[in-house]
């Protein structure tokens, strides 16, 4: 320890000498974006930063999902040297600042009239007590069908836009042999499905109260056991094979035709993309049967620095990562879109105006809401009781009125 | 002058990794008791709630699932092990030609890490990949082998990969018991005519007791922390079926950001390290003091 804080005071020492000259803002960033596409994007911020006159740190750690990020994030806060940004998403940032060491960036927001160009629940996760403490990057849709194009014309199949369409369609597939559901059987996947059919069934209201307020009616109510009843009926779509199995394993079966859909958040576009797919073409995306839309919303969280240049690189940081440029040109390079509703989105492809266009209509509508299988609306330990859950009943031939019990039994336990 | 320092030389070579443990071990020991008595989450918190951290882990069904799958896999991964080392080692020990390649290829597998042996055998036990699809293209259409994404099943290949990373090792530790057997005794029963499977069961076996203590303990807590081939293996799953107490431990510490719970489920860990080792020390220490 005491010859990592050595290295850090030299290294430190030579940034100083280096960037004595400008004296401009400093930003260490911790983030967990180190594989390609994610590289690509965080590069920009970097070079846009360093435009602006700024030096930046960058502090990727990368492994478990950005666990390995969190676990060095606890040594540098407990320690009283926090990183100026830190990747954090969802109900975490509150965490955080609960124990006392975010930012108030409201001067920031409030000079670039954040509240007037985000979607207000969006908005909600970046506020701390009512003061700014983190900065949106993107928005991810959970809530999507991945559907082979071919594989649907062939079979003469529609894309569903309703659950009892979805389970038509797939016991005709089944029946011609192909596989209806791509599908991973880890944890998040599973929950990833399981929230997908939630809102379907239980509608954007009972989604709300079910995995934001946590009510115990709702949690128990015949409409979960619903949900527990499709989730039975996907269990029968999904091949033999599937426990372990990798999200992009899963898309690259619908890809090549094995299976017909997938039901996977808009990073799964990347993948077809990457293998020069065409959106509307090869792939078709729908958003899963139900009204309402499921976001994932990655942002840095501000932590509180000391030193004006630190202070001012935060500020600067808060600002490009939020401007307009940024949001356009990491979006298109990370297949999700720009948090913020004013962005020109010429450049995007058809799925990303479909996710655009429902978000807005939603936002209006209120149904926009926080995915709770990616962390936006719950904390750790209640989402991962319910995962817990909905894992383990997706994996046996636990009944679903044993499920609904567990499952308010878990919440409760995990309190 | 000398006397002096052939006194006090030892004490102080031994002092700073005596301290460096005293702190590191069991000051961190205390720590963790210390925050298992919390309503810690994110990060440490020190006023003592008492014991909701150990109601909340025995109300958790995945608790409750690590636990038996620690004890299924602790005993099948011990008898199995002990029983293969011990054929191997006896196979071994009649003086064949070619016993030092054999006792290389045996003991092998315990020079890998347990992520490669996880990573190996999740290939070869996949239906889709390993030994299930193999078979079929031999024309067994209905030869199933889906242990791995089994949920009733899996904490089996666990076992499996296991016995074989740690089989090879037992078999050298036995191997070398059996050549400790005082040879005078064997040529005596043999010169007696008493056959070699009775020689075998009533005395090389019988005087090797202290060997099998000494696997078992190694045995035993390799069981207990097992944790890389679990991830490696299975990754917990399919659902969390194959979830040990190291696993449910690392979940919540470091992906829930439950540190309390992680803390109260470390140290039921450790409990049932002691129930294992301080019957063995207890007699061990007994034995010397006869």
């Amino acid at each position: 320890m005491q010859i990592r804080s050595a290295f850090a005071a030299v290294s430190a020492a030579c940034l100083m000498t280096t960037s004595a000259a400008v004296a401009g803002p400093e930003a260490e960033v911790l983030h967990w974006w180190t594989s390609g596409g994610e590289a690509k994007s965080v590069a920009v911020l970097q070079k846009e930063f360093a435009d602006n006159g700024g030096t930046w740190t960058d502090m990727p750690v990368a492994g478990g999902g950005g666990d390995a990020a969190m676990t060095a994030l606890r040594a540098r806060v407990l320690s009283g040297n926090a990183p100026t940004a830190v990747q954090l998403k969802g109900p975490a940032i509150q965490e955080w600042y609960e124990e006392g060491v975010l930012a108030d960036i409201s001067a920031v927001a409030e000079a670039e009239g954040w509240a007037d160009v985000l979607p207000a629940s969006i908005a909600g996760h970046m506020k701390c007590e009512g003061t700014w403490c983190a900065a949106p990057v993107n928005v991810h849709r959970v809530d999507w069908i991945w559907a082979n194009a071919d594989v649907l014309a062939a079979n003469g199949i529609a894309l569903p836009t309703t659950w009892d369409e979805f389970n038509a369609a797939a016991d005709k597939l089944m029946a011609a042999g192909i596989t209806p559901l791509a599908h991973g059987g880890q944890a998040w996947q599973d929950a990833t499905v399981f929230e997908a059919v939630a809102l379907g069934v239980l509608g954007a209201d009972g989604f709300h109260k079910a995995f934001v307020e946590l009510d115990k009616d709702t949690l128990t109510s015949d409409a979960m056991i619903a949900t527990f009843d499709q989730m039975r009926k996907m269990r029968g779509y999904v091949d033999a094979n599937f426990p372990g199995r990798d999200w992009n394993l899963a898309t690259a079966m619908v890809m090549n035709g094995e299976a017909a859909f997938q039901i996977m958040g808009d990073w799964a576009k990347g993948e077809f993309m990457a293998a020069g797919k065409v959106p509307g073409k090869d792939f078709l995306c729908i958003s899963t049967p139900g009204e309402g839309y499921l976001y994932n919303v990655d942002s840095f969280a501000m932590f509180d620095v000391k030193g004006d240049d630190k202070a001012a690189g935060q500020a600067l940081l808060a600002k490009l990562i939020v401007g307009k440029n940024f949001q356009k040109v990491f979006n298109l390079n990370k297949g999700s879109i720009p948090a913020r509703t004013d962005v020109a989105l010429d450049e995007f492809d058809s799925c990303a105006h479909l996710s655009s266009e429902d978000m807005a209509a939603s936002n209006a509508g209120g149904s926009l809401l926080p995915s709770y299988a990616h962390g936006m609306a719950l904390r750790g330990a209640q989402s991962g009781a319910i995962t817990d859950v909905v894992t383990a009943h997706f994996n046996s031939d636990m009944s679903s009125a044993d499920a609904v019990k567990m499952l308010a039994e878990a919440v409760a336990n995990s309190m | 002058m000398s006397e002096w320092l052939e006194r006090h030389v030892p004490k102080m070579v031994l002092a700073p990794s005596f301290a460096a443990i005293l702190l590191f071990v069991y000051g961190f020991i205390a720590w963790t008791g210390w925050i298992s008595l919390t309503k810690s989450r994110l990060l440490p918190k020190y006023d003592i709630v008492g014991t909701i951290q150990y109601e909340r882990l025995m109300a958790s069904p995945r608790w409750d699932t690590a636990m038996n799958n620690l004890f299924i896999f602790g005993a099948l991964f011990i008898i199995i092990a002990m029983v293969l080392g011990l054929a191997l080692a006896i196979l071994l020990d009649q003086k064949i030609r070619t016993e030092g390649l054999l006792r290389t290829i045996y003991l092998y597998p315990m020079a890998l890490s347990m992520i490669v042996t996880g990573t190996a055998w999740k290939w070869i036990l996949n239906p889709g990949l390993g030994i299930e699809s193999v078979v079929r293209g031999w024309g067994f259409e209905s030869f199933t082998f889906d242990w791995l994404v089994n949920p009733d099943f899996a904490i089996y290949t666990v076992v499996i990969a296991g016995v074989w990373q740690a089989s090879g090792f037992v078999m050298a530790l036995f191997l070398a018991g059996l050549r400790s057997v005082d040879e005078e005794i064997i040529k005596a029963a043999q010169v007696d005519g008493i056959p070699t499977m009775r020689i075998y069961s009533a005395i090389i076996i019988p005087s090797m007791a202290p060997i099998f203590l000494s696997a078992f303990i190694v045995l035993a807590h390799l069981a207990i922390k097992s944790f890389d081939l679990v991830i490696a293996l299975t990754g917990g799953g399919p659902g969390y079926a194959t979830d040990l107490p190291a696993t449910y431990m690392y979940a919540m510490a470091f992906s829930r950001g439950d540190i309390g719970q992680a803390a109260s489920s470390a140290m039921v860990m450790m409990l049932v390290v002691f129930a294992i080792v301080v019957p063995y020390l207890y007699s061990e220490l007994r034995a010397k003091n006869d």
